[in-house]
């Protein structure tokens, strides 16, 4: 047994996917849930990755993290923006506030 | 298990270690600073992960796009916003929040239990064998990249460009275009002036 078994990266993934999507869910501030959304897309990129590692005749785990990463980036940046954008209205980041539309 | 196999373990289990430590770290930190250096700790140990699933072009990307622009770019955002950027404790509306979370966790872990009682009970886990040659490389991942991939390859680059300027757009606010003003004219009343003025003409 030289390598660490597939299942192993899984529950690891899925680990860290769940910690990102509770603290979607839990917290208030703008930023921490931005960054919480880079913590599940991590999650979904090294169980992508470990099946590529399970069936390498290809790399598409590989390619599809790759393209996960760059919509990551694309999604930080603009999601930055809007919470400077939003903080320049109401002074504060918490998603609360963003009601605007609501009446 | 031989010596590689133990370097391999204690590898996997920094890497662990890092990952999730960073992960509650991000999720749980009150200041959004200690959050950013959590998610920083957790893309490093993802890239260690990757280094250990054969895939070493996809870590330096990992370092590279991640912990050189994304984490920097949240630090840039929370250091210009300042002191806000730490929001008050909230009560407001707390017990939906903590009932989805609380779902959504309970949901996880039952179904990692039900994982573990499966398959991991009975030794019966999936050995990754030997990596073939090539896998994960520049040649390789460019190769496919440049071939089966190449449509999306290329929107990809369209959908940073139009992210570039979707960004500048929105956090730019509205300001004045200075070539939109009117020409400062020769009664002595600056552009600014005049605009203001033209706005409450209009209001």
């Amino acid at each position: 047994m030289n390598t660490i078994p597939l299942e192993y990266y899984l529950v690891v993934g899925a680990v860290l996917f769940t910690t990102g999507a509770v603290g979607f869910l839990l917290r208030r501030n703008l930023l921490v849930l931005l960054m919480s959304i880079e913590l599940m897309l991590n999650g979904v990129n090294l169980t992508l990755v470990a099946y590529n590692r399970h069936y390498p005749v290809n790399h598409g785990g590989q390619v599809f993290a790759f393209f996960v990463i760059a919509v990551a980036a694309a999604e930080a940046a603009v999601g930055l923006a809007i919470v400077l954008s939003f903080f320049r209205l109401r002074k504060t980041v918490r998603s609360d506030e963003a009601d605007l539309l609501r009446n | 298990m031989n010596e590689i196999g133990y370097v391999n373990f204690a590898f996997f289990g920094l890497c662990t270690l890092l990952m999730l430590v960073g992960g509650v770290i991000t999720v749980a930190a009150k200041n959004p600073i200690r959050g950013a250096m959590g998610l920083m700790a957790t893309i490093v140990g993802v890239a260690g992960m990757y280094l250990l699933l054969s895939a070493e072009f996809l870590a330096a990307v990992q370092i590279i796009v991640y912990a050189g622009a994304v984490v920097v770019l949240f630090l840039f955002v929370i250091m210009l916003l300042g002191p806000s950027a730490t929001s008050a404790k909230d009560t407001r509306d707390w017990s939906a929040r903590y009932l989805a979370a609380g779902v959504f966790l309970a949901t996880s872990v039952g179904g990692m239990v039900l994982l573990f009682q499966s398959r991991l009970a009975g030794s019966a886990v999936t050995e990754l064998g030997a990596a073939p040659r090539g896998l994960g490389t520049i040649e390789g991942v460019g190769h496919e990249l440049f071939t089966t991939a190449l449509v999306p390859f290329e929107l990809s680059s369209a959908l940073l460009l139009v992210a570039v300027v979707g960004a500048v757009a929105v956090a730019r606010g509205k300001q004045p275009d200075p070539t939109m003003l009117p020409q400062a004219s020769h009664d002595g009343v600056s552009p600014t002036e005049k605009k203001t003025a033209a706005k409450e003409g209009v209001s």
